[in-house]
């Protein structure tokens, strides 16, 4: 399938939903990927498979604050600049871009240098959903260096990170982001295409566009889009469950900021009183709490959507009295292995419960 | 003696204020030049009061005359697009997502220049001097006047949109030129749209304030000018002829800050009910809640202060939907009845069954429960009491609806009920305190604009790990208090009304971008020195 300029609105629609609450508006990802489109043309999507072994693949994204990055646009070259050096580093030229993380902005990240340069984007990417630092990809689960690591800014400057092991990459970008005015592009994680077939999500962008499409789909029928979008998420068998969590209106926000995170919790009460509910965010919504019951934890995605129009609503732009569902989706099942658990789990967030699958708690099984 | 007017799309509306008291009110129909229907009002209240003209010692206009050219792609002007963030920002060039017939309208002008800051106050590039020139006297070649000028974290550090704007003054005297700065927030794309929408209605606003003088000159009114803003406060005519965009919202802001007055109650929600909607906003410390988040102005998204207003489909003129053969049957199945959203609007004096209409609206429904009494109720259809019952519960349950969305706490609030079908607000709603109708309400607009004060803003990123927060905040306080003062404010008088925080993710330490509002009466020495109505419209606030 190709991403045409008409894609764009659904794909961005779709990664705002699993972002789960974080991982930036894809706003200003939107209008960029446009903008490159219209001068560029649309990028061919190809499935994993289509991958040859020897072929080089490399995720892409930006890391630094949403903040910032609404002020400080990118240049364009930023994307290609990073491709260029790891292509001299490797000793070889790319094949093919993946985003690094499909939830919010970043979901929308590969399409200017896929534009540019004539690559295809993968139909996959590094996290299945938004999460707050690199070393929660799932090729650091899965033990794949993230080094050569290429940073570029708007201004020209490209820093290379290599030799670092995957803690000590996550620590130095963080560092060069700030350096770089506090918004930077990153290609890292460098992938062979045996391993992206491998370890790489598959079928998440084209799962994000499914379900953005269907929002859009079933609104201007007079349909359900909620029931339209949990349709879209089974159907892509990436996130195999789906549903409502609760349907109410937000009666408390209450936020801080440490170690550059933003920290917080929600609380929302059901119509006519009926209920309540407790999410608690680190950028992204961790856990869900049901009359004090837990009902969905980290990694499965809890994103807010509000309840007329199905728009996923970040955990920044959280305000008293907004109307909204909860809704939750099975994480796909690399993230919910043992080894994935330890970096992506409850207990990678300090959440001090056990992981249960959203569908059990949920009672959406048959079984 | 103060003067309010609001110029609406119908009814150009004027109060005569002494002191804190309505001495005398009009509303008379708005004419199509705009001026002399403002100077018909402002005669008709000086005459009714008994009042000489020079008694007046300032004058406030609201108007809804830049919103409507927005919306009708009315008297656009051409726009010079001067970006200073290069090398950031090439990839997303001005006006991408802007829809094709406004595109049309500016033109794309559009220059990508060096400059611009980072977060941290380093510039990203220095400003290329020669490149502003050479763009300032291409566009005076073309003969493009309106120039926006837009840099990366302008609203922390204004220096480099001044600087540019002075190179284009001189290479281009006859520009008007747009600093984003003074128009929107933090978000470059939608502060460099408010900023080219006004560029773009900088000729039209020049000329509608222009009119205003010329109006209020001949008929022999000195008094300075000021005009009212989205945010509730006034500026200069002459400023306010420079930021169109900033008066688009002042409609609602007036009748807001009008009703605060005519009750004294600060802390509020209030419902303005007009003929097709019920505008809902909130009152915090007398001034609205501004919308926290983006506004579309004419299909393009902006970062311009605006008040947060909640439309939502009942007003006088709404239409009741329920099949006939129901009126007097027991009580309709919901499906059954639909209210609105569709409105006989401003004929309502022709198409409701109160004026021998055939159209069943909000205010029939409302006459026949004794709600409110104008029109001939003998023209009245029978409707059953149970249906009555019903139909007034639809109504109450859509308006208490609107007052929960826009509440920010919980608790009941005072509800001050506005407008001319204020009477389909009932006194007791489900999450009000108490419900207040305020005396002259239905120029609560004009009011609103005799009573603005002036208004200062100061926004900036602060880290709290190098300014402890209190200190931080006290400075931003004592910054914001002072641009009041030095734009005419009274120093006795000067009130922080708004502190906005919003803390930064992803970025190390504590960060937050940090927007604090102060107002103030104006002084009597900024009175004495104001624009006089007679000689303003000249001069260019920057």
């Amino acid at each position: 399938m190709r991403i045409e300029r008409d894609t764009l609105p659904d794909l961005a629609a779709g990664a705002a939903f699993l972002g789960s609450g974080g991982g930036g508006d894809p706003y200003y990802g939107l209008l960029i990927a446009e903008a490159e489109l219209a001068r560029h043309g649309g990028v061919q999507l190809v499935p994993l498979q289509a991958l040859a072994d020897d072929a080089l693949v490399v995720p892409l994204g930006w890391i630094g604050a949403p903040t910032v990055s609404v002020e400080k646009l990118p240049g364009g070259h930023e994307t290609v600049a990073g491709l260029r050096r790891m292509e001299a580093l490797l000793g070889r030229p790319v094949d093919a871009v993946l985003p690094i993380e499909i939830g919010g902005g970043n979901g929308l990240a590969p399409l200017a240098a896929a534009a540019r340069l004539g690559l295809p984007v993968v139909d996959a990417d590094g996290m299945g959903r938004a999460f707050p630092e690199s070393q929660m990809a799932i090729f650091n689960i899965r033990g794949l260096p993230a080094c050569p690591a290429v940073m570029t800014d708007a201004g020209g400057s490209v820093v290379t990170i290599q030799d670092s092991d995957n803690l000590a990459h996550e620590r130095i970008a963080r560092a060069v982001s700030v350096a770089m005015g506090g918004i930077a592009h990153m290609a890292e994680y460098p992938l062979s295409g045996a391993a992206a077939k491998a370890h790489a999500i598959g079928g998440s962008v084209s799962a994000a566009i499914a379900a953005g499409a269907a929002v859009r789909i079933a609104r201007r029928q007079g349909e359900d889009p909620f029931e339209a979008l949990y349709a879209a998420l089974r159907a892509s068998g990436l996130y195999p469950h789906a549903g409502e969590l609760f349907d109410g209106k937000i009666v408390d926000v209450e936020r801080e900021t440490r170690g550059g995170f933003s920290l917080g919790r929600v609380r929302l009460e059901g119509f006519g009183g009926e209920g309540e509910m407790e999410l608690v965010f680190q950028n992204e919504n961790l856990v869900a709490r049901r009359n004090g019951v837990v009902v969905a934890m980290v990694p499965d995605l809890i994103t807010v959507m509000d309840r007329e129009t199905a728009e996923s609503i970040t955990t920044e732009r959280l305000r008293y009295g907004q109307r909204v569902k909860v809704v939750g989706a099975a994480a796909p099942a690399m993230l919910r292995d043992a080894q994935a658990m330890a970096f992506v789990g409850p207990e990678a967030f300090r959440l001090g419960e056990p992981y249960r699958p959203i569908e059990l708690l949920n009672h959406w099984t048959d079984a | 003696m103060r003067l309010g007017v609001d110029v609406g799309g119908t009814n150009t509306d004027a109060v005569l204020m002494d002191g804190d008291a309505v001495a005398a009110w009009t509303k008379q129909p708005t004419t199509g030049d705009v001026g002399s229907g403002v100077a018909a009002a402002v005669d008709a209240v000086l005459e009714q009061a008994g009042v000489r003209h020079d008694a007046v010692a300032r004058i406030t206009i609201g108007t809804t005359h830049f919103a409507n050219a927005l919306v009708e792609r009315k008297a656009l002007e051409p726009v010079g697009v001067l970006r200073l963030a290069s090398p950031s920002g090439t990839a997303l060039p001005p006006m991408t997502g802007w829809p094709d017939d406004l595109v049309a309208c500016i033109g794309e002008r559009v220059f990508l220049l060096p400059g611009g800051y980072e977060v941290d106050g380093r510039e990203i590039a220095p400003l290329d001097e020669a490149r502003v020139r050479d763009a300032a006297r291409s566009l005076r070649r073309d003969g493009v006047c309106a120039i926006a000028i837009t840099s990366a974290f302008a609203p922390m550090n204004a220096a480099m949109e001044e600087r540019a704007a002075a190179l284009v003054r001189e290479e281009h005297p006859a520009a008007t030129v747009t600093l984003s700065h003074a128009i929107g927030r933090l978000g470059l794309v939608e502060r460099e749209n408010a900023a080219i929408l006004n560029a773009a209605l900088s000729t039209l606003a020049r000329r509608v304030v222009e009119s205003f003088g010329t109006a209020l000159g001949s008929i022999g009114l000195r008094a300075p000018l000021y005009l009212s803003q989205n945010d509730g406060t006034l500026v200069p005519s002459a400023q306010a002829a420079a930021h169109p965009v900033m008066a688009i919202g002042s409609g609602p802001t007036n009748s807001m800050r009008g009703a605060a007055f005519l009750t004294g109650v600060e802390d509020a929600i209030v419902m303005d009910v007009g003929g097709t909607t019920t505008d809902i906003g909130v009152l915090a410390r007398g001034f609205p809640r501004e919308s926290s988040i983006t506004v579309d102005i004419g299909g393009v998204r902006t970062n311009s202060r605006m008040p947060d207003i909640l439309s939502i489909g009942l007003g006088g003129g709404t239409c009741i939907h329920l099949d006939p053969a129901l009126w007097q049957g027991d009580a309709p199945q919901a499906q059954a009845l639909r209210v609105g959203p569709d409105s006989v609007g401003y004929r309502v004096t022709r198409e409701a069954f109160l004026f021998g209409g055939a159209t069943l609206t909000a205010s029939d429904v409302a006459v026949t429960a004794g709600l409110a009494r104008f029109g001939d109720p003998q023209h009245l259809p029978a409707l059953s009491p149970q249906v009555l019952h019903t139909i007034l519960a639809r109504f109450q349950r859509m308006l208490e609806d609107g007052v929960d969305r826009m509440k920010t706490a919980r608790g009941d609030a005072t509800i001050l009920a506005v407008g001319g079908g204020a009477f389909l607000i009932p006194d007791s709603l489900k999450g009000a305190a108490q419900v207040l109708r305020p005396g002259h309400a239905a120029v609560a607009n004009a009011v609103g604009a005799a009573i603005a004060r002036i208004g200062g803003q100061v926004e900036r990123i602060v880290d709290y790990d190098a300014t402890p927060r209190p200190l931080a905040l006290e400075q931003l306080r004592a910054e914001a208090q002072a641009r009041v003062v030095a734009a005419g404010g009274d120093p006795g008088t000067t009130q922080v009304v708004e502190v906005d925080e919003v803390f930064l993710s992803y970025l190390p330490g504590r960060a937050a971008q940090v927007r604090v509002k102060a107002v103030a009466e104006l002084a009597p020495a900024a009175l004495a020195a104001g624009p006089r109505v007679a000689a303003m419209g000249a001069r260019h606030a920057h």
